[in-house]
């Protein structure tokens, strides 16, 4: 693990700005867990809850011009993106106005002109997208970056091996973000993984790699930091594992029989993110509490009104269904 | 000014011209330079057949070299795609789509349907396929088909070079995923090409021959085979039509139908295996929208449902020849040997 980075190193408003991120997050992912519960959202949904300190941590390096590939687990990466919440709370439901017109639903949530390449329904689909995204801005001589996240699982799909070999031989501006929340679907990665930091891959394909506590917003922000960096500067490929875990089942539904009992419990009292950055920022005297219960009312409200124009919000038509398999036929 | 070229020129010469005209365009693949990192020349190969040979001397930051890893430089290629530029990536033989078709089929082919009409995709994969160089298995099969069944792909299979250089530059320019088909036999086959640069649109079947008794619809390479064949049957006064899609997705139905309308008579040649072929699909569409005007049942000249064979005595009997073609079209007009017993 890093060091422990300091909140010192960030402006109040960056800080606000990390808060909001991750408590948008949290409660858009929270509101799913209990809407899903009723029956109307239609399909899968795998939430992100738990995981928030390392999609913002990561993604407020991130311009809007540069490019962000993720996995099922998606919402937190768009949300701290950019992506508009209540157009992709619609798209979780299956409506017209959602950010895909209800043709992607929660696993294909993308935007494409927010630097968003889409949550992906393939595990491991994402690392070598960013390598072509990373390709693009070089040849175009830009000095964007592209950033994947993989989960655990993915990290053993040959695509997400290939890929950074890959990002290594081409010398690409991308970073692959490992997060290992300890579970692939079921599976633990006491087993998948045999008890190896992930990061140690790394040295096999000569790139860095490093190892940070995910649930730690400053820990991510500073290796984030140097990583994304670096392949702005031209230096390459990085890759940066979180160790983190995850509220919720694999998706929604899973009654996770597979995990200590208590185990979510003891999570949540002990290793929360939003917990540990409210800590963090009022101890250091860098924030007053109330301006985050501020915030945490905003949020509440902006995802109250997501979930209800969501709701009320029209279906695809029929004609929809044949729309957009092309760009020309 | 047209002059004759090789099949691989034609597809070299369109790479350069658009590589000349769009800085976007890019391309990459195993050994599409040649020699990357190695102690002799940089540009050694130009692709295993050296299809690419020579562009990397002129736009050397955009003809890339990769490791053997389909997965990653095919979906880097969509990604590449999705972000500005016009990838053009080597799968070297069709063969090994099944080390990369994730990237191709589940990310590429569906990026605009799942994001909602947003992304545009425009990528060429070009690859290598079919039978005739004793290349066995896993090196000689014909999988268009396939790639014609997903939605959201293009797929191009030209039959000479005029065709091969007019498809390659519209499936570069054309703003979605596009499955280029080149039959390596054709690689050294010569045609009248023009230098200057010219489209033909994706989805235009072409009247290769007129004729009123019989409609072959042959496919890449299968083309010249059923020109064979026509050439021996007007020998004995049968007048064949030969349509050339040209491109399987789109394919030009209204063509094939209008041809078939007029002749009353169908053979499709298809050097894919039979089942859940362009052959099949192509005598389906025709006996649901043309059964009135049918005067016989549809023949299929395709390989037989069995990989394609290495020996030489065996491969020779597994791509559809003019002999068969022919055979095909006599049972089509009641005058073979079977029809008449």
């Amino acid at each position: 693990m890093t060091e422990v980075a300091s909140p010192q190193e960030l402006s109040k408003e960056d800080l606000l700005d990390a808060y909001r991120t991750m408590r948008t997050i949290r409660e858009f992912e929270e509101r799913l867990h209990t809407e899903f519960a009723t029956g109307e959202i239609p399909g899968f949904v795998h939430l992100y809850a738990g995981e928030e300190a390392i999609a913002t941590g990561v993604i407020s390096h991130l311009g809007a011009d540069d490019y962000v590939a993720s996995t099922h687990r998606g919402h937190g990466h768009a949300i701290a993106k950019g992506c508009d919440v209540k157009g992709m709370m619609k798209e979780i439901y299956g409506k017209a106005e959602g950010l895909c017109h209800g043709k992607g639903g929660s696993m294909h949530i993308a935007d494409l002109d927010k630097g968003m390449l889409g949550a992906n329904g393939i595990v491991g689909g994402g690392p070598p997208l960013v390598c072509g995204a990373g390709l693009s801005a070089k040849v175009r001589g830009t000095n964007q970056v592209a950033v994947s996240f993989t989960g655990d699982g993915g990290s053993n799909q040959g695509t997400t091996l290939e890929s950074m070999n890959l990002a290594s031989v081409w010398n690409l501006p991308v970073v692959f973000v490992i997060e290992n929340n300890g579970y692939a679907e079921a599976t633990s990665t006491n087993f998948s993984v045999k008890g190896i930091d992930i990061a140690k891959r790394a040295d096999g394909f000569g790139i860095p790699g490093v190892t940070v506590d995910g649930h730690d917003f400053f820990a991510v922000h500073e290796a984030a930091g140097e990583a994304i960096r670096r392949a702005r500067e031209g230096g390459g490929p990085s890759l940066i594992e979180c160790k983190v875990n995850r509220y919720f089942g694999h998706f929604e539904g899973d009654a996770q029989t597979y995990r200590a009992e208590n185990e979510v419990e003891n999570l949540r009292c002990e290793k929360d993110c939003l917990d540990n950055f409210r800590r963090r920022v009022a101890s250091a005297g860098l924030i007053d509490e109330g301006e985050l219960d501020r915030i945490d009312e905003e949020v509440k409200q902006l995802i109250n009104e997501a979930v209800e124009e969501a709701k009320a919000a029209p279906d695809p038509k029929a004609d929809d269904l044949l729309t957009d398999v092309y760009v020309s036929y | 000014m047209a002059r004759r070229i090789t099949f691989m020129q034609a597809i070299n010469e369109a790479l350069a011209q658009e590589m000349e005209r769009d800085e976007t365009v890019v391309v990459f693949g195993e050994d599409n330079a040649g020699g990357a990192g190695a102690p002799g020349e940089d540009d050694a190969w130009g692709g295993v057949m050296g299809v690419t040979k020579g562009l990397y001397g002129k736009y050397p930051g955009r003809v890339l070299d990769t490791p053997i890893s389909e997965s990653a430089f095919v979906g880097a290629a969509a990604g590449a795609a999705a972000s500005g530029l016009r990838p053009v990536a080597e799968l070297m033989f069709v063969d090994f789509f099944g080390v990369c078709m994730d990237q191709i089929y589940n990310q590429a082919a569906k990026f605009r349907y799942m994001f909602g009409g947003k992304a545009v995709t425009p990528m060429v994969i070009r690859t290598m396929f079919g039978a005739g160089i004793r290349a066995a298995a896993q090196h000689s099969q014909s999988l268009y088909p396939i790639f014609t069944h997903i939605p959201g792909l293009k797929v191009v299979v030209p039959s000479n070079p005029y065709d091969a250089k007019g498809l390659m530059i519209a499936s570069i320019r054309d703003d979605d995923p596009v499955i280029f088909f080149e039959n390596k036999v054709l690689y050294s086959v010569e045609g009248d090409v023009p230098e200057e640069s010219y489209e033909i649109p994706l989805g235009e079947a072409e009247y290769v021959r007129e004729g009123d008794d019989v409609t072959i619809v042959a496919i890449g390479r299968m083309v010249s085979m059923a020109e064979q064949a026509a050439d021996a049957l007007e020998d004995e006064g049968v007048e064949c039509e030969i349509v050339d899609p040209r491109t399987t997705s789109p394919l030009d139905e209204e063509a094939i139908y209008e041809s078939v309308e007029n002749t009353g008579r169908l053979v499709v040649v298809d050097e894919s295996n039979p089942r859940c072929s362009l052959a099949s699909d192509i005598a389906a569409l025709v006996a649901q929208n043309c059964f009135d005007h049918l005067k016989a049942a549809p023949r299929m000249v395709t390989a037989p449902h069995t990989p394609p064979p290495f020996s030489p005595a065996l491969e020779d009997l597994y791509v559809p020849d003019p002999e068969r073609v022919a055979a095909a079209v006599r049972e089509t007009l009641g005058t073979s040997d079977r029809a008449r017993a």
